[in-house]
């Protein structure tokens, strides 16, 4: 299934729940409905009233710049908040898979 | 100006754009060729466990979080996990919404809302979650798929969702 959303809302719009539920409903019929491998469809959902925000996603600023909006590769794991690093430290990370390759 | 039709971005092209602009070497794209198994669903979704697997970096409060330079690892999260305990590590996407409501990259309490109206069957104890900003898709397909599979083997779902951010 595609949706044409900002990246990181493929499930929907935050605090939407209705809109996430539609969108979930219409992916779990797709399990029914498909029968060819491979098959895309598209959801018939628009994230705004016009495409402008589609205007400045991968493109260069004002200035003419372009920007890579990606931060930096650390290998290091990288915490959404300080308190979760020592939360992991005591837990053991329960849950967590590491597999090798 | 926005085209008054709706079409989707063009990332394949906008990539190719800012990586020479950046100075970048060229992104080499996955091309797969073989067509994708494909199983039909054999009973009906209402009686179906379904998992839910999800790329954007979710891991719970007391894990560790995923780092960014081609982590194969993965979570499990039980989906009773309530979302204060949620957190995001992703390098390429804006993470913002998804901290605030986990659900538009990790929609576990829209699918344990379905179950409860009986639109599926269960929803499976256990949801998975890697960071998916993973450049090697030889690590992908050696460690990373197979072990994932191989958890929802164990778990005995009839069938996942996969959502990526």
């Amino acid at each position: 299934m595609f949706i044409d959303f900002p990246l990181g809302h493929t499930a929907g719009k935050a605090g939407d729940k209705a809109g996430q539920r539609r969108i979930m409903i219409d992916t779990l019929s797709a399990l029914d409905s498909i029968q060819v491998p491979g098959t895309i469809r598209a959801l018939p959902y628009r994230w705004a009233d016009t495409d402008d925000w589609k205007d400045s996603v991968m493109r260069p600023d004002g200035a003419g710049h372009h920007n890579d909006d990606r931060t930096s590769r650390e290998a290091e794991p990288q915490y959404e908040r300080e308190a979760d690093r020592l939360a992991a430290e005591a837990d053991g990370c329960p849950g967590c898979f590491f597999p090798e390759s | 100006m926005a085209d008054s039709v709706s079409e989707p971005i063009d990332y394949i092209e906008r990539t190719r754009a800012q990586y020479e602009a950046l100075g970048y070497p060229p992104y080499r794209w996955v091309v797969n060729e073989d067509v994708p198994p494909f199983t039909p669903l054999a009973k009906p979704l209402a009686e179906c466990t379904v998992a839910l697997i999800a790329s954007g970096g979710i891991y719970r409060l007391g894990q560790k979080a995923f780092h960014f330079r081609d982590d194969v690892s993965f979570r499990a999260i039980d989906v009773d996990t309530p979302p204060a305990e949620l957190r995001i590590s992703h390098f390429a996407y804006d993470t913002r919404d998804a901290r605030t409501d986990v659900n538009v990259v990790f929609p576990y309490q829209t699918l344990k809302d379905l179950a409860r109206l009986g639109r599926i069957g269960a929803l499976s104890q256990l949801a998975y979650t890697f960071m998916g900003g993973i450049y090697s898709a030889r690590r992908v397909r050696e460690a990373l798929a197979p072990a994932l599979a191989n958890r929802l083997i164990r778990d005995e779902v009839d069938v996942s969702i996969m959502v990526p951010a």
